[in-house]
């Protein structure tokens, strides 16, 4: 048995190309099925449908062999007893400070608003400055329109709703973004023959795309 | 906090209550007197010491797992073992200071300030095997070979043997001058074999070609004894050195061809004092290993006596939730139920009885509940003919 962890959505969509290149194919659709564990034309292969921040978690304590997650997730929650051995090169976006352009920093410690608070202390130590972080859940762009926060730290893929708010990225991105199939450790070693076919296929799948 | 909710442990702080203990105190028995049999001698090294001796480097992340207080005598701070190894090292080097090889064990508490993540507890009960003094290979396969009889004991039906050799890694990037931090970037790329990250490191910091090549390919490096190959084709000629440990991990392959082995030459240790072969067990539906170890310098390092070293560990904790169904429960020892009564016959047919090695729980005077109550199959009962008999109630 081998369980393949996916969130909905963008990362799902741009996964099954690849795996049907693997060979694995699901026989119901996520967007209307209710189900969470989904099967597939190869009787010992499921999709198991979570929420994006639930994947790493999931294939780290084995609940799921393999898993596909953003690269912003992994940075956030630390890689720790997880292989990350490919980058599927899908759901690509940049992680970024944004904030009102054309305005001075302002003369006081930063707030920055974001989901991402580990990888934003990480980035602002780094540059050798200590911010205020405030964790938020969604509609980011909000927290400057209202000034609960000076910058946003988010991911942007075409800044649309960042402009349509009045905001800007600010500076280079503090890291490019894809997603990543991400494998349990035991799995790697105890079912190493299936799992390096897979990855095998994917690498395939990954490299033909390109070449397209 | 209210009164109500005193009885609130903290997180992850677990107490072990009946029957589960009975369980993990039969196993913690079984396989000490394992250890003995092997000539592990026994050791307690204390719950609390300065922090220089158990640490290795500050900042590390066996230091963040450590719990810290001021000794208010001196001042100085003393850590709560998250680790024995270093204890036992410590031992071994500064008390025993034996020149033959030296073998220990141990089963204690220990501490860690955030979760074990296969545990799930932060007192998890260590237990583990330590061979000091040989350098060769024969003391790993030793030390590998209990392991087994440790998981034997357990009675685990599936397991994969993982051996990796941190030389292998240490010895590829001794001539890149990398500084602290991209040292820990390389290090983290390469344990999450995150082979593009880790290409885009090496292009990033351009790192000579032939390095480049060697550090991508070790990523690859992992599966059954055909990678051996694969590695001396592609590193011996480039580092002549690593022959030897090839030739090691070859060795191993051959002693333990009965075992499904995997090999990941990228293989590091969370703890970072490991210097040479390291491996771990794996099993099917548990996400983690479940066992691990290594070869270590920790003794010349910190208490400046080179003493070779390899042993393994686990957590008792982690062994009893694997334990197989046949020995999961030890035999239920039926007890005998000792009526309230001053007769000295009755006191002495108790204590025979309880030398022989049966349970006697003795009634108090009016107390709630019989025989049955008190989970006691037996009864002691008086009568004209027999005296004190043991009839089943």
């Amino acid at each position: 048995m081998l369980k393949i962890a996916l969130s909905k959505g963008r990362i799902f969509k741009e996964t099954l190309p690849l795996l049907a290149y693997a060979g694995i194919v699901p026989t119901e659709d996520p967007e209307t099925s209710r189900k969470l564990v989904l099967d597939t034309n190869q009787e010992e292969v499921k999709l198991v449908i979570i929420r994006a921040t639930d994947v790493p978690t999931y294939v780290k304590y084995g609940a799921a062999d393999v898993g596909v997650a953003g690269k912003d997730v992994l940075l956030e929650q630390g890689e720790d007893g997880l292989y990350e051995p490919l980058d599927l090169k899908i759901a690509h976006c940049r992680l970024m400070v944004a904030g009102p352009p054309n305005l001075p920093p302002p003369p006081r410690r930063l707030r920055i608003a974001t989901k991402y608070v580990n990888v934003t202390q990480r980035y602002y130590a780094q540059r050798g400055e200590q911010v205020e972080v405030i964790k938020l859940y969604g509609s980011m762009e909000l927290a400057p329109l209202l000034g609960l926060a000076d910058y946003i730290v988010d991911v942007v893929d075409t800044g649309n709703t960042l402009r349509a708010n009045g905001l800007a990225p600010l500076g280079d991105p503090i890291a490019e973004i894809s997603s990543r199939l991400i494998v349990n450790k035991a799995a790697m070693k105890t079912k190493s023959q299936r799992i390096k076919e897979l990855i095998g296929q994917l690498q395939q799948a990954v490299a033909d795309k390109a070449t397209l | 906090m209210n009164y109500q909710d005193r009885w609130i442990l903290p997180a992850g702080i677990t107490e072990m209550l009946p029957p589960d203990t009975a369980q993990l105190e039969n196993l913690r028995r079984r396989l000490l007197n394992l250890y003995a049999s092997w000539g592990y001698e026994l050791v307690i090294p204390p719950m609390i010491e300065y922090l220089e001796s158990l640490l290795l480097d500050r900042g590390d992340a066996l230091d963040l797992q450590t719990f810290k207080i001021t000794d208010q005598l001196t001042g100085r701070l003393m850590g709560i073992r998250a680790d024995m190894t270093p204890q036992v090292a410590r031992i071994d080097a500064h008390h025993l200071r034996r020149d033959v090889p030296t073998r220990l064990c141990y089963a204690e508490t220990v501490l860690h300030a955030r979760p074990n993540q296969f545990a799930g507890s932060r007192s998890p009960l260590q237990i583990g095997a330590e061979l000091y003094g040989y350098e060769g290979l024969q003391a790993d396969i030793e030390i590998i070979s209990l392991m087994l009889e440790t998981l034997g004991t357990v009675g685990l039906p599936e397991y994969h043997l993982d051996v990796g050799h941190v030389g292998i890694y240490q010895q590829l990037i001794k001539s890149l001058s990398l500084t602290p931090t991209q040292h820990q970037q390389l290090s983290e790329a390469i344990k999450c074999k995150a082979s593009s990250d880790l290409q885009k490191l090496l292009t990033d910091w351009q790192v000579p070609q032939p390095f480049q090549e060697l550090l991508n390919s070790l990523v690859q490096l992992h599966g059954d004894r055909a990678i051996l190959e694969e590695a001396r084709n592609l590193m011996v000629p480039a580092m002549p050195a690593l022959g030897k440990v090839l030739d090691d991990l070859e060795q191993l392959a051959d002693q333990f061809d009965q075992v499904p082995l995997y090999f990941d030459l990228a293989e590091t240790r969370g703890y970072k004092y490991h210097t040479g072969l390291v491996f771990a067990v794996y099993i099917p539906k548990h996400g983690q290993a479940v066992v691990k170890g290594g070869r270590y310098d920790i003794s010349e390092k910190l208490f400046g006596r080179k003493r070779p070293a390899t042993g393994f560990s686990t957590y008792l904790t982690t062994l009893v939730s694997l334990l197989s169904e046949d020995v999961a429960r030890p035999p239920v020892v039926s007890a005998i139920f000792a009526p309230a009564n001053s007769d000295p016959a009755l006191a002495m047919k108790v204590a025979q009885l309880r030398k022989e090695g049966h349970t006697v729980i003795g009634e108090l005077p009016q107390q709630e509940g019989q025989a049955r109550a008190m989970g006691c199959d037996f009864e002691l009962r008086w009568t004209l003919e027999k005296g004190w008999q043991v009839v089943p109630n």
